[in-house]
């Protein structure tokens, strides 16, 4: 008995020992990049870094507002492409489709997700640029060419988590809706989606996450200028490309500008996440 | 602050130059070299280093980034042996022993199915400044001008605007891409691009304009008629010492030119 309890004991110590470690590398992560990058927005005041339209980090102008905008044009864009597809999959899957479809397709749909950006990236330079190039006109490289590419990319997410919650709704609800005389797509639309919501919110906002953060599929498809696109057919840079892009000859303050980046990307992730969570809290009272 | 990265780097050559020490001192009395500046020269360098160094076992040539400006600070104050530099040296750098190793053609380049022949020098700045937004003012149809550009810091990127923009600054809304390749690759995909690249790297897929009216070869290079050429210098501070001075002789020899010209650049004389 004594042993069992000291075992237990141990157990307990060292899962709290990993669990700290995965949160102190969180806090190492944040700690590191708001030294490296608050000095420099001191020295330069946030206004022009928030408020700049010019990036010229070697002639000393740091303005991150095209790639704010840039950031927050695509994923706008990657949820518009990606959360219609991805929720009208889910309900085809859950409530429109036999349960063998279902077996198969939702599988291959989460294999998606294991595909690494940089195909994605690839394919959206060699099939999607050109087409969007000569059928729609613009370098290709595009708000447009983003979008879908991560639109694509966040569907695994927005699929998988809203079949979930779209499944774990009781099947009485169902049964009940259908013995009132809804057909299929009242109650979906009617009886699922309010008692899933709060799992469909937070498929898109996982999704949302993802499309802010990815990088390599979006370098290789945004064309990214740092300017704010006059239409969805214009090169665009966000946050991510820019630090990725840069970072391997920038040295003094050009590199401090990217840290800088780095903070602002922080932030802007920060508020999203807690503007999402507050939305789905209070559908969900 | 000191960079992380640099720390353990510097920790890094301390190590191998402790272990270089006593591999190394049987025979010679100098054992390692350090070799900073541009990140241009950098691949170069290290190529150079790994083929002088198969024949001297136990020796070190640590080659380090950092920029042009960095190496010709780094050779002034003795923290590297010798510093690389791809612009030319300004006036009050001039005091530094300074070596041409190879040189670099930029070239600028376009689709080739892009009947514009030739620009001079001007048409390109202002193409790149944005000033000439569409190909009909170039001599072919109205069609705008996707401007490819590389990203702030490149070293292509800092020659193209020493050597074509001077003062004016690359537009905004130009494409940016983060190496010579997808340069490459935007402007063969795309009919109404123009780009620059290393000229070492300029295959059929796309095509090399002349540039007031000289078109990028070797022999124009030679004979200096083309404009768009940068030194990847070695600058040292006084005599280079005996290691430096090997390896010097080393990259200049008939085998470290061979090595360059391989690798796309064009040997020193």
């Amino acid at each position: 008995m004594n042993r069992l309890e000291r075992n237990e004991r141990l157990v307990r110590l060292a899962l709290l020992a990993i669990a700290f470690s995965a949160v102190s590398v969180l806090a190492v992560i944040t700690a590191f990049i708001f030294m490296e990058g608050t000095p420099i927005m001191f020295k330069y005041g946030f206004k022009s870094f928030l408020a700049g339209m010019d990036w010229y980090p070697t002639e000393k102008s740091f303005g991150l507002l095209p790639m704010v905008a840039g950031s927050l044009m695509v994923t706008l864009g990657a949820l518009v492409i990606g959360v219609p597809l991805g929720l009208a999959c889910a309900v085809f899957l859950t409530e429109f489709s036999s349960k063998r479809t279902r077996r198969i397709v939702k599988p291959v749909i989460e294999l998606l997700a294991g595909i690494p950006s940089v195909v994605y990236g690839f394919m959206g330079v060699v099939i999607l640029v050109p087409f969007i190039r000569e059928s729609l006109g613009g370098p290709g490289l595009s708000v447009l060419a983003a979008s879908i590419i991560l639109g694509i990319m966040i569907l695994p997410t927005i699929i998988s988590i809203s079949v979930d919650s779209l499944l774990a709704v009781p099947v009485a609800y169902r049964e009940g809706s259908i013995a009132m005389g809804a057909t299929r797509w009242q109650t979906t639309k009617m009886v699922l989606f309010p008692a899933a919501r709060s799992g469909i919110v937070a498929s898109i906002i996982l999704g949302m996450g993802r499309a802010v953060g990815e990088t390599m599929a979006v370098i290789m498809v945004a064309g990214n200028a740092a300017t704010i696109p006059g239409s969805v057919l214009a090169p665009v840079r966000t946050l991510t490309s820019n630090i990725a892009l840069e970072m391997g000859y920038a040295s003094g303050e050009h590199r401090e500008a990217l840290f800088a980046t780095g903070v602002i990307l922080f932030i802007i992730i920060m508020v999203l996440n807690t503007i999402a969570n507050a939305t789905s809290s209070r559908r969900k009272a | 602050m000191i960079p992380k990265g640099l720390k353990t780097l510097s920790a890094l050559a301390l190590v191998v130059a402790a272990g270089c020490v006593t591999a190394c001192s049987r025979g010679t009395t100098e054992t390692e070299i350090i070799v900073a500046g541009s990140t241009s020269v950098q691949p170069f360098a290290d190529r150079w280093a790994e083929a002088f160094l198969r024949s001297r076992p136990g020796c070190f040539v640590n080659v380090q980034g950092g920029g042009s400006s960095a190496g010709i600070q780094a050779a002034f104050s003795g923290a590297a042996d010798i510093g690389t530099s791809s612009r030319e040296l300004k006036a009050d750098e001039k005091a530094l022993n300074e070596i041409v190793v190879a040189r670099d053609g930029l070239a600028v380049i376009v689709h080739p199915s892009n009947p514009v022949r030739g620009l001079s020098l001007r048409e390109v700045r202002l193409v790149f400044v944005g000033e000439i937004p569409s190909w009909k003012y170039l001599g072919w149809e109205d069609r705008p001008i996707t401007v490819v550009t590389r990203e702030e810091g490149s070293g292509t990127r800092g020659a193209f605007q020493e050597l074509v923009m001077g003062k004016d600054r690359i537009a905004r809304g130009a494409i940016v891409e983060d190496s010579n390749g997808t340069v490459r690759e935007i402007v063969a995909g795309d009919p109404h691009a123009i780009g620059y690249i290393s000229l070492g790297l300029v295959s059929d897929r796309v095509r090399a304009l002349p540039l007031d009216g000289v078109a990028p070869a070797e022999a124009a290079i030679r004979d200096g008629t083309y404009k768009l050429v940068r030194p990847f210098l070695f600058v040292t501070r006084g005599a280079p010492a005996r290691m430096s001075r090997d390896f010097i002789d080393f990259v200049l020899s008939p085998e470290g030119q061979e090595l360059v010209r391989k690798e796309g650049l064009l040997p020193a004389r």
